[in-house]
């Protein structure tokens, strides 16, 4: 078996004119279909990708520029070309997931921006310009994204020293001309220049937007990230498999079990191997109390941002409930670290399943109480209601995914549309709002916290007993008896613990549905004991992008709202 | 409070003569005997308002130590002002990337005296496991800093400990920013590797002109690619670009 495109998007593809210049690759089942692209024909390729009926690829998800200057064997690639550009898409309408890879040479590798069929493909590649020096042709404003302006050289090519750094100063940061982007004209007393954030109790300490206001009113916007950008992909390229997974904790550190579970599964893919049932029950239900957490804090956060402290309290109360239970799981409360390739790194607690149980009633009353006081609010619903507005089309084409894309109509979750570690058996819905503005969003959160739990009833009515961890001893250590009293057990232990998992040579696109969108992680191994390349797929990233053009038009106090209801993790957005 | 005699608080004794055969003058003490510089540091050791410079994963620990649940109120610490110039004890909770740097030596900067700073999580106090191009190893390398508080992130008591020993530290009227660092941080400016002090006015100050640093300027695309001396196509070297 082998992952392949669906016959009408494959034949159209081949059948018309793209015959010579458009490859469809073989690649294994696990992963997603993929295709090959002269740069030259990229743009038009893209533009049929998204218009023609037979594909309608409509969601741009992701760039994964890979540097394959170290790959060898079957994996190296042919003729110098050194980068690898691994463009994601997704059909809303079709359900189906493409990897369109470009090809680059070593010296001046270029291709054409993407951002005329994706607005979306705008920040995606500033992106891979800063970190890997590819240029994009007809880009209206490639610089510098994550690191700043004094930086030199391209961070994650691989003959870039990991411990390099350069003097950031003031002068480094965002240099921006706004009256450049309005025809508002300069007026002392009534149009001026407002940076907002990094340091902005909205802007989480690290998010940062200049804004030209004209009086209240937002006329120009242009937002910056990178302040919290601390090279998880560099790091992880020296780090064995599981070294990686605390990594991927501190990603968005509001729901950290569900990054961990994602690229446990991603690696597990690759490996070929399985999680028992009781594995999975497990990660579904510390995955569902980890989303509930995440939208508990992003509500409670967006509401203390607009004025409304008292809802803080309330909801910060289920997730000291839910930071115990993950205490008894594995020691830590936040950044767990309890996963594991091939599982989890110890069994649940005995208690586990009453526990969770008795948790739910906790949260429903205090999801309840903040409903009560929010919902029907007059004032909530004057600072939300019609403000923040993203129609369905835009959310499509700034790459929205997660409660943010259900919140504008289009119902598209991973866990519904493709199912993974269980999902498929699970009786829930996907909440839907057509409006798309800060009160749907809000709304979107508030089902979905309720969905969870009616997931987590689920699991836990027939919680599956027997081990937690898959019996691949060349992923998971074995157990200390047979450490102690097998020869086998003993050398499986050495070898786990001195070196590490061995992932076969390959390349992944695994995904999941992550707190506020999908999770995705384009991993590529070469065989050794270490990720060769790892690209995350950060559900928030397209959402601050877009957030510069939401704002425009509407007054500073609703930015601050929109901000928070699309619930930016600084973690992941900058990695 | 501090185990050293000459800083304990209060002396209390009576001075007024009783109003009448066995009725004491009142329930209380009469005076009280101290120096003043203990008498304000004590005010100020319980009197805290925090400025969280919250960056990552410890700004979300951080929430719940403001929270009811472990309520900072009882330490007189709970007023949290987001304005550097309304709050004397600076919390740095997470990591500080080289972007951010210049952000937080210009909140510490703006901060009135006296002010006191604590490095929440191993990432503040060390760079922590994020030892790479982007991040500060320590932000020690910045600012000074007063109290440690290690975990990634700490827990809530560590944090709280962490506050109860700046509280001690404030009564003993010692001061972190008094101190001269020893400490030199290795960065590139250019080409050339430096050493700068750490927490000097010589890194990060804004409006700094001293230095060769000079090329903000980014190469144009695929400039950084021909301006490399060695084979292009397999160069090792990181590609150093063009000096504008």
């Amino acid at each position: 078996m082998s992952a392949t495109l669906t016959v009408p998007s494959a034949s159209a593809l081949l059948e018309r004119k793209f015959a010579e210049r458009v490859t469809i690759e073989s690649r294994p089942e696990y992963d997603v279909p993929t295709i090959r692209v002269e740069s030259e024909s990229l743009l038009e390729v893209a533009r049929f990708l998204r218009d023609d009926p037979s594909t309608a690829f409509d969601l741009f998800l992701d760039i994964a520029a890979i540097d394959r200057l170290k790959l060898t064997g079957s994996m190296a690639p042919r003729a110098g070309l050194r980068f690898c550009l691994n463009y994601l898409l997704y059909s809303t309408k079709r359900n189906e997931h493409l990897r369109v890879r470009v090809e680059l040479p070593a010296v001046s590798p270029s291709v054409p921006s993407l951002i005329p069929v994706w607005a979306a493909a705008n920040w995606f590649e500033r992106e891979v310009w800063d970190l890997m020096g590819i240029g994009f042709a007809g880009h209206p404003n490639l610089k510098r994204l994550l690191t700043h302006n004094g930086f030199f050289g391209h961070a994650l090519r691989k003959d870039y020293e990991a411990g390099q750094r350069w003097l950031c100063t003031e002068e480094d940061l965002l240099q921006t001309d706004l009256a450049a982007q309005t025809d508002v004209p300069e007026d002392v007393f009534e149009t001026m220049t407002l940076n907002f954030g990094p340091s902005h109790p909205a802007t989480h300490g690290t998010l940062r937007i200049a804004m030209r206001v004209d009086g209240e009113r937002i006329v120009a916007a242009e937002g910056e990230c990178g302040y919290l950008h601390r090279c998880f992909e560099k790091m992880s390229e020296t780090h064995t498999w599981n070294q990686v997974i605390p990594y991927c904790d501190r990603l968005n550190y509001c729901s950290p079990m569900i990054n961990g579970n994602g690229y446990a599964r991603a690696v597990e893919t690759m490996l070929g191997i399985e999680v028992p049932a009781r594995g999975k029950a497990a990660r579904i239900v510390l995955d569902e109390f980890s989303r509930i957490m995440d939208h508990l804090v992003c509500i409670g956060a967006n509401l203390v941002d607009i004025g409304a402290l008292t809802n803080f309290w309330y909801a910060f109360q289920p997730r000291e409930e839910i930071y115990s239970l993950l205490e008894a799981c594995c020691g830590a409360r936040l950044t767990a670290s309890y996963s594991r390739i091939g599982g989890l790194s110890n069994d649940v607690p005995d208690n586990f399943v009453e526990w969770s149980r008795s948790l739910l009633p906790k949260i429903t009353e205090k999801v309840g109480e903040v409903g009560t006081l929010i919902t029907k609010n007059r004032i909530a619903m004057k600072r939300l209601r019609g403000t923040g507005v993203v129609s369905k089309a835009d959310a499509l084409a700034w790459g929205f995914t997660g409660p943010c894309l259900r919140a504008s109509g289009v119902g598209y979750d991973v866990r519904k549309d493709k199912p993974y570690g269980g999902y498929d058996a699970l009786d829930f819905d996907v909440p839907i709002m057509a409006d798309g503005d800060n009160y749907a969003r809000y709304l979107v959160r508030m089902e979905e916290m309720k969905q969870s739990m009616r997931i987590i009833e689920q699991v836990v009515s027939r919680f599956p007993g027997g081990p937690i961890n898959s019996d691949d001893y060349r992923v998971v250590l074995p157990p200390k008896e047979m450490v102690y009293n097998e020869m086998e057990g003993l050398i499986y232990h050495f070898k786990t613990v001195f070196e590490g998992i061995k992932v076969p040579e390959g390349e992944i696109y695994s995904y999941c549905e992550g707190a506020n969108g999908e999770l995705g992680f384009s991993i590529v191994s070469d065989g050794s004991g270490f990720p060769y390349r790892i690209k995350v797929r950060p559900p928030c990233f397209p959402l601050f992008a877009a957030y510069e053009k939401m704002v425009i038009g509407g007054m500073v106090s609703d930015a601050v709202a929109t901000l928070g209801t699309l619930n930016i993790i600084a973690g992941e957005l900058d990695r | 409070m501090s185990k050293n005699p000459s800083l304990s608080l209060p002396i209390a004794g009576k001075i007024a003569p009783p109003l009448a055969p066995g009725v004491p003058s009142t329930s209380g003490s009469d005076f009280l005997m101290t120096k003043l510089d203990v008498l304000v540091q004590w005010a100020q050791s319980n009197s805290l308002w925090p400025l969280p410079f919250g960056t990552a994963c410890c700004a979300i620990e951080f929430m719940s130590v403001v929270s009811s649940h472990y309520d900072l109120a009882r330490f007189g610490a709970e007023v949290v002002r987001f304005s550097p110039r309304q709050a004397d004890l600076l919390i740095v909770a997470g990591t500080v990337n080289d972007k951010l740097a210049p952000v937080l030596k210009k909140m510490y900067d703006q901060m009135a005296d006296p002010k006191w700073v604590i490095s929440m999580g191993v990432c503040a106090c060390t760079g922590g496991f994020y030892r790479a191009y982007h991040v500060v190893q320590g932000i020690d390398e910045i600012i000074p800093v007063d109290v440690y508080v290690a975990g990634g992130p700490p827990t809530p008591e560590n944090l709280m400990h962490g506050i109860i020993e700046l509280q001690q530290k404030i009564m003993s009227g010692e001061l972190a920013r008094q101190r001269e660092s020893k400490t030199l941080v290795p960065i590139r400016v250019g080409e050339n590797p430096l050493s700068i002090p750490a927490y000097s006015d010589g890194i990060m100050a804004p409006g700094r002109t001293a230095g060769p640093h000079e090329m903000t300027q980014m190469p144009p695309i695929g400039e950084a690619e021909h301006s490399r001396k060695a084979d292009p196509e397999n160069s090792a070297e990181p590609a150093p670009g063009k000096r504008s």
